[in-house]
């Protein structure tokens, strides 16, 4: 067969963007995918003519096509979405992976849920009204879960004769507004998703604008440095032990790297026990590789014979994490019931899962205005506060400003099982 | 010893096998009896591929269920036996008849295979007491997947409720159920039809024969061809043509269609989905046809 075929070996070894969209139906949002969608000839026949056929029968006067993204049949009819959507497209030098979430209802569960695994974050405003109380929300939500880029698109541009004032005015309004937050990069496009400007193709309507179209931005916006490679982590997932003839001895540490990078002849410890060793290989199945970094799944093997087990870590003996049973954190709170002090719950770390109990709440952060409301010590439904947790299992925890994956943690209600809160780590200790 | 990243940068199907391998892991780790759910297809051959590189050199540590519709292609159940024996895997068969002869479904003539899979299916879960079971479904496949979690949480009746989904955030799983209530699994969440191909393109992995170009004599029905056989007659206009076909998806053999392709080997298949116009589902499975939704009433009532 055919493997070194260009075309072929060029789209498997594409790059890979996940990012989070954020803004109401009336924004446009769902307008816009479906113009990527479009635009990078994402969409097939069928589903075009689907939505075709729907917009006629609803006597519209063009394509709807944010009836190409409004998944479930409950929110076609409502004309709204309700839950986070995941969509795909790719164009010649990257996969996208959107995580779609509704700009009203439910709004922060569901952004604090697409932003957590998002490399960027899609903010779109209405031009005719600028930024609104809920575009500065999503910007926070965004920077609150580390998004390292953030993309502020201006939409329907058309509806204010593509004026350069306009834009200019949203944009230094929304650069002093970032200034209080924590965005590492921000690009402002003027587009009109509903024809297309600046969205695939370079607009003729904005010529004094000389930035990046939003696919261009998309396609390249560098983000292979945002991994922490220094820092290593590797919490154990699973022991693989064959029990077979053939594997006697085998005994693998497998797990996805969290950070830094792994090699053999490394110096490691294993958390909790503190217990040293040294990595003696690293495979990726069959295959022994030379070093594991993250996303990486793979299986380590020590030169030891120590006691490692699931929810146990290994890290580097002068770059380890401190086993912390007292966590400091920010946590998103996702139920009815409001948290309050001295609530049990169930915490779920990395690999490791244990229980925790509310020690305090310190405030609630209103994420319109970041003010920080010390008298509540309730943490209601789409709430997020500073949160004081003690835990009954030691967490091998970093800051969330570190790394996201060993910074990150889910609370579950232990009764119904379900996840009730996300929480993002200051300090441990 | 192989080393290929020197600027410590994943391809994007690395990195959709990293988050497979991660998943397969942490079910395996924190369900008492996980199951994979295997047709026998393109998917979940590819969920099988994963799974063995998630474990090796050990053997899964689950069992394969495979729901038999009885209309089942000769070449995929082949093929499923000799990844069956390659990996020296359990594999449980649940039929449809049997299911039938039980009283889990009853046929009313109306009814398609596919839709009783569903019944067969919710029996052998709770036949077996399997808490977990991994399917091939993706997210791209159909907008009413697009909101499915990748742990998908069933109530006792096997059923998905879309309005009480789970929050799903980093890469932090909740596996939690009550006793009679089961998750599915979809490892393949975030991989799209190219990806699948790429993949098996990548990995030189064993399909069934007929994803790939042959003859075969065809019947032209509401736009879609079907393969001439015992249940596949032509009917009153109808003729029957020999063309160069393939299959898009395995289904049971009544209602899965195949389009007209030259593709004879993964490369040219790639080749030719890049181009493709209309998607899997829509040109070739009749029972995704019936309404705009029917997807998400199937999946509401426990199908994969």
């Amino acid at each position: 067969m055919a493997s070194n075929d260009p075309h072929t070996a060029a789209q498997g070894e594409m790059d890979l963007l996940r990012f989070a969209t954020a803004g109401s139906v009336d924004d446009g949002k769902s307008t816009l995918i479906g113009r990527l969608l479009l635009d990078s000839k994402s969409i097939f026949e069928d589903q075009l003519e689907a939505v075709e056929s729907t917009s006629q029968s609803k006597g519209y006067d063009y394509t709807d096509l944010a009836l190409l993204t409004d998944g479930l049949r409950s929110e076609r009819e409502q004309g709204i979405t309700i839950d986070v959507a995941y969509r795909y497209f790719a164009t010649p030098t990257r996969k996208f992976i959107i995580a779609d979430t509704p700009g009203h209802i439910q709004y922060t569960r569901n952004m604090v849920t697409g932003a957590s695994t998002a490399d960027l974050g899609l903010v779109l405003v209405d031009a005719r009204q600028g930024l609104t109380e809920q575009s500065r929300r999503h910007a926070v939500l965004l920077s609150l879960l580390r998004v390292p880029h953030l993309v502020l698109a201006i939409n329907k541009m058309d509806l204010v004769d593509w004026s350069e004032e306009v834009y200019e005015k949203i944009h230094k309004e929304f650069t002093q507004f970032a200034t209080k937050l924590n965005i590492p990069d921000l690009e402002v496009i003027p587009i009109s998703a509903l024809q297309g400007d600046n969205v695939v193709n370079r607009s003729e309507n904005t010529p004094w604008y000389s930035g990046p179209t939003l696919m261009h931005h998309l396609e390249h916006v560098h983000v292979a440095s945002d991994r922490d490679l220094v820092d290593t982590r590797f919490p154990v997932q699973y022991v693989i032990r064959p029990k077979s003839d053939a594997y006697h001895d085998f005994r693998g540490y497998a797990g996805q790297v969290a950070g830094g990078v792994l090699k053999k002849g490394d110096d490691v410890v294993v958390l909790p026990s503190g217990m040293p060793s040294k990595i003696a290989k690293v495979e990726l199945f069959d295959q022994e590789i030379s070093e594991a970094f993250p996303p990486m799944s793979v299986t380590v093997h020590l030169e030891d014979d120590v006691d490692v087990s699931r929810g146990d870590m290994i890290a580097r003996p002068k770059n380890a994490p401190k086993p912390s049973q007292d966590i400091d954190a920010m946590v998103c709170w996702m139920t009815n019931e409001p948290l309050k002090p001295r609530q049990k719950l169930a915490i779920k770390h990395t690999t490791r899962t244990g229980r925790a109990m509310v020690k305090d709440i310190q405030y609630r952060l209103d994420v319109n205005t970041l003010h920080r409301d010390q008298d509540t010590k309730e943490l209601g439904l789409n709430e997020i506060g500073r949160v004081q947790l003690r835990t009954t299992v030691p967490l091998l925890c970093d800051p969330y400003s570190k790394n996201r994956t060993t910074g990150s943690f889910i609370l579950i209600d232990e009764a119904t099982g379900v996840t009730v809160g996300a929480g993002m780590i200051n300090s441990g200790s | 010893m192989t080393n290929t990243h020197v600027d410590y940068q994943l391809s994007q199907l690395d990195q959709l096998e990293a988050e497979s391998i991660h998943i397969f892991r942490e079910v395996a780790a924190e369900f008492e009896k996980p199951v994979l759910m295997f047709s026998g297809g393109k998917d979940s051959i590819v969920m099988l591929r994963l799974a063995e590189k998630a474990f090796f050199p050990a053997k899964l540590p689950f069992p394969l269920l495979q729901v038999d519709t009885g209309l089942d292609f000769d070449e995929v159940l082949s093929t499923r036996d000799s990844w069956v024996e390659r990996l020296g895997a359990r594999m449980i068969v649940a039929t449809i008849d049997e299911a039938i002869a039980a009283g889990h479904v009853v046929d009313d003539g109306k009814t398609s295979r596919n839709r009783m899979q569903i019944g067969t299916l919710l029996g052998a879960i709770e036949e077996h007491g399997f808490t977990a079971a991994f399917g091939g479904g993706r997210r791209d496949e159909e907008k009413a997947r697009a909101k499915e979690r990748v742990y998908s949480h069933r109530d006792d009746f096997g059923q998905w409720d879309p309005k009480m989904q789970r929050p799903e955030l980093w890469s932090l799983y909740n596996g939690r159920i009550h006793a009679g209530e089961h998750m599915r699994i979809f490892p393949l969440s975030n991989w799209t039809e190219l990806d699948i191909w790429h993949y098996i393109h990548r990995e030189q992995i064993e399909i069934p024969s007929i994803y790939f170009a042959h003859e075969r004599e065809v019947i032209e029905r509401d736009g879609m061809l079907l393969s001439l056989g015992p249940e596949i007659q032509p009917k009153g206009g109808e003729t029957v043509e020999k063309k160069m076909v393939r299959f898009r998806t395995v289904g049971d053999r009544t209602q899965t269609g195949c389009v007209e392709s030259e593709a004879t080997d993964t490369a040219a298949i790639i080749d030719e989905i890049a181009i493709a116009r209309v998607t899997e589902r829509g040109a070739t499975r009749g029972d995704d046809r019936f309404s705009e939704a029917a997807m998400e009433d199937r999946k509401k009532e426990g199908y994969f």
